[in-house]
């Protein structure tokens, strides 16, 4: 039972995170992208991360795919004007990711991964207090750090999309 | 409760990885490329967390707090940057963005 769902889940990312890129519509590719980040968001949960599983649904499926969306929207590209990209281009693409999937298939079959067998260590990512206990003591700096970077983007972008108005 | 092995894990985030990769690579609408690379972003975060996991340590469930944190805002530069782009030249297709060619 374990098991099926990890495969279910797996498996369902993988096909929707191909249907991004084989997708001709925008909108379209942004809705396989929430339904691929829903599944990695169940194998957080399958590796007992919950609260990792519940944020990158909040963060990403929530604002950045409503976020992308909007865009694709807002801007309402239509395609089929532009001629399609070069051969040499998509010949170019297609190896790099046959030589990625042959690396991905030699891990598989070779892999020999120095883990503890699966269960055997407590799951510290179950546990909110942990969580706590780390990003308040050892990760303090970087906490503020991430904060002043948030604050950082919220500037910019106010700033770059701001209208230009040719005065200054 | 696990009972996939951390292979296993590892050989799915690869494998996302990858298809972000083709992605990036093969498609030319700017805002499909961004979502590949977050796609690619998301895949490294699977590793982090299959790892932690695995090893039970606590470093890289925090690591991959701090990604998804810098990855908002990063969306959000980036779709502002498009946008702007848009504004100019009337087009998000990557053929059109070469401004610095030549």
């Amino acid at each position: 039972m374990a098991n099926f769902l990890f495969l279910f889940f797996a498996g369902f990312t993988v096909v929707c995170a191909a249907g991004i890129v084989l997708n001709r519509n925008a909108v379209n590719a942004a809705m396989c992208l929430l339904l691929c980040l829903v599944g990695v968001a169940g194998l957080f949960v399958r590796l007992d991360a919950f609260l990792l599983a519940f944020l990158l649904l909040l963060v990403y499926a929530g604002a950045v795919v409503a976020l992308f969306l909007f865009i694709v929207m807002l801007l309402d590209t239509k395609g089929g004007t532009t001629p399609a990209r070069s051969a040499l281009a998509k010949g170019a693409g297609l190896v790099a990711f046959a030589l990625l999937a042959a690396g991905v298939a030699s891990l598989a079959l070779k892999g020999r991964l120095a883990a503890p067998a699966a269960g055997s260590e407590p799951a510290v990512g179950a546990s909110l207090k942990l969580y706590a206990d780390q990003l308040f003591t050892l990760y303090l700096l970087p906490v503020e750090i991430v904060g002043f970077i948030l604050l950082i983007a919220m500037i910019g972008v106010i700033v770059l999309s701001r209208k230009e108005t040719g005065a200054s | 409760m696990i009972a996939a092995t951390l292979n296993a894990y590892i050989v799915i985030s690869a494998l996302l990885f990858a298809i972000g990769f083709l992605g990036v690579l093969v498609r030319r609408n700017t805002l499909i490329i961004f979502m590949c690379l977050e796609l690619m972003l998301v895949a490294s975060t699977l590793a982090l967390v299959a790892f932690s996991r695995f090893n039970g340590t606590m470093d890289g469930n925090v690591f991959v707090f701090f990604i998804l944190t810098v990855a908002a805002a990063e969306v959000a530069v980036g779709l502002a940057i498009i946008v702007a782009f848009f504004r100019k030249r009337q087009t998000v297709q990557v053929d059109h963005i070469d401004a610095l060619k030549n």
